[in-house]
């Protein structure tokens, strides 16, 4: 078993959770203001680049730049299509969003005790008790 | 890491909205301060939100919200024939705010329900955080 991919694909489901909830609070902020779009983005998509598509290169001196994979790129960041247009040209529906934000949560924290769950069988054979 | 990202962005809607309540609890304690001539009479404020991009790259989703200015409402003020009053100008006039009072309570609704919607954002992402700090004990 090699410990890089002991975690499996769960970290960066667990940074791209936590990117998503992100956008969803900028949302909520925005809520008010004339004129935003709300914004989210395909998490399954974006999952399927980090853990197939994702190249890492390699870094030989301290200037080099590592592509950040925090990043999620503009083409995917994609606009919520609105289901009740208001006068302000605002899309932020505050319901969807609450809904999206707390599914987008439980999801987080399914994310993290899948990952506890690998942690704590990497101890239990590390100490072999 | 990014989730401490979201404590930001919810200050910034949290303060947005307290700053649009403050402005209502001004237009509703002004909304009776009678003057005699227009240009003294208060004028009902209202709040401009603006979303705050980022500043390296403006394609990205925004970082939350920033007051842009307050402006002053341009609805004709209420002027009242009332030669008794002590305000009243030489022709017996005087002048109320154009502050409407059912507008600002909807208003104050609205400030209050995103504040919380805000508020709850911040609680989230904390509960959210101490899981992750307690991940693999």
């Amino acid at each position: 078993m090699n410990f890089d991919d002991a975690f499996g694909t769960h970290p960066q489901a667990l940074m791209l959770r936590a990117r998503r909830s992100e956008v969803i609070a900028s949302n909520l902020a925005n809520a008010d203001t004339p004129g935003y779009k709300a914004r989210d983005f395909d998490f399954h998509q974006l999952l399927k680049r980090e853990t197939e598509g994702s190249v890492r290169v390699l870094t030989t001196h301290q200037r080099h730049i590592q592509p950040d994979n925090g990043m999620i790129p503009p083409a995917q960041m994609l606009y919520r299509t609105p289901m009740q247009p208001s006068l302000d040209g605002n899309t932020v529906d505050t319901e969807q969003e609450h809904t999206a934000f707390s599914a987008n949560s439980m999801e987080y924290q399914a994310s993290l005790s899948f990952l506890n769950g690998k942690i704590s069988g990497l101890r239990k054979a590390i100490r072999g008790d | 890491m990014s989730m401490f990202k979201i404590f930001d962005t919810a200050a910034t809607g949290m303060s947005a909205q307290s700053l649009r309540l403050n402005l209502v609890a001004s237009n509703m304690a002004n909304a009776d301060s009678v003057s005699s001539s227009i240009d003294q009479t208060y004028r009902a404020r209202q709040p401009v939100f603006r979303a705050m991009l980022d500043q390296a790259n403006a394609d990205t989703p925004a970082v939350g919200v920033k007051m842009a200015g307050v402006v002053e409402s341009q609805a004709p003020l209420v002027k009242e024939y009332s030669p008794d009053h002590p305000l009243a100008d030489d022709k017996g006039y005087i002048f109320r705010p154009n502050v409407n009072m059912v507008e600002e309570m909807a208003n104050m609704m609205s400030a209050s329900r995103s504040y919380q919607s805000n508020a709850e954002v911040a609680s989230a992402a904390k509960q959210l955080l101490m899981a992750t700090l307690r991940m693999g004990q």
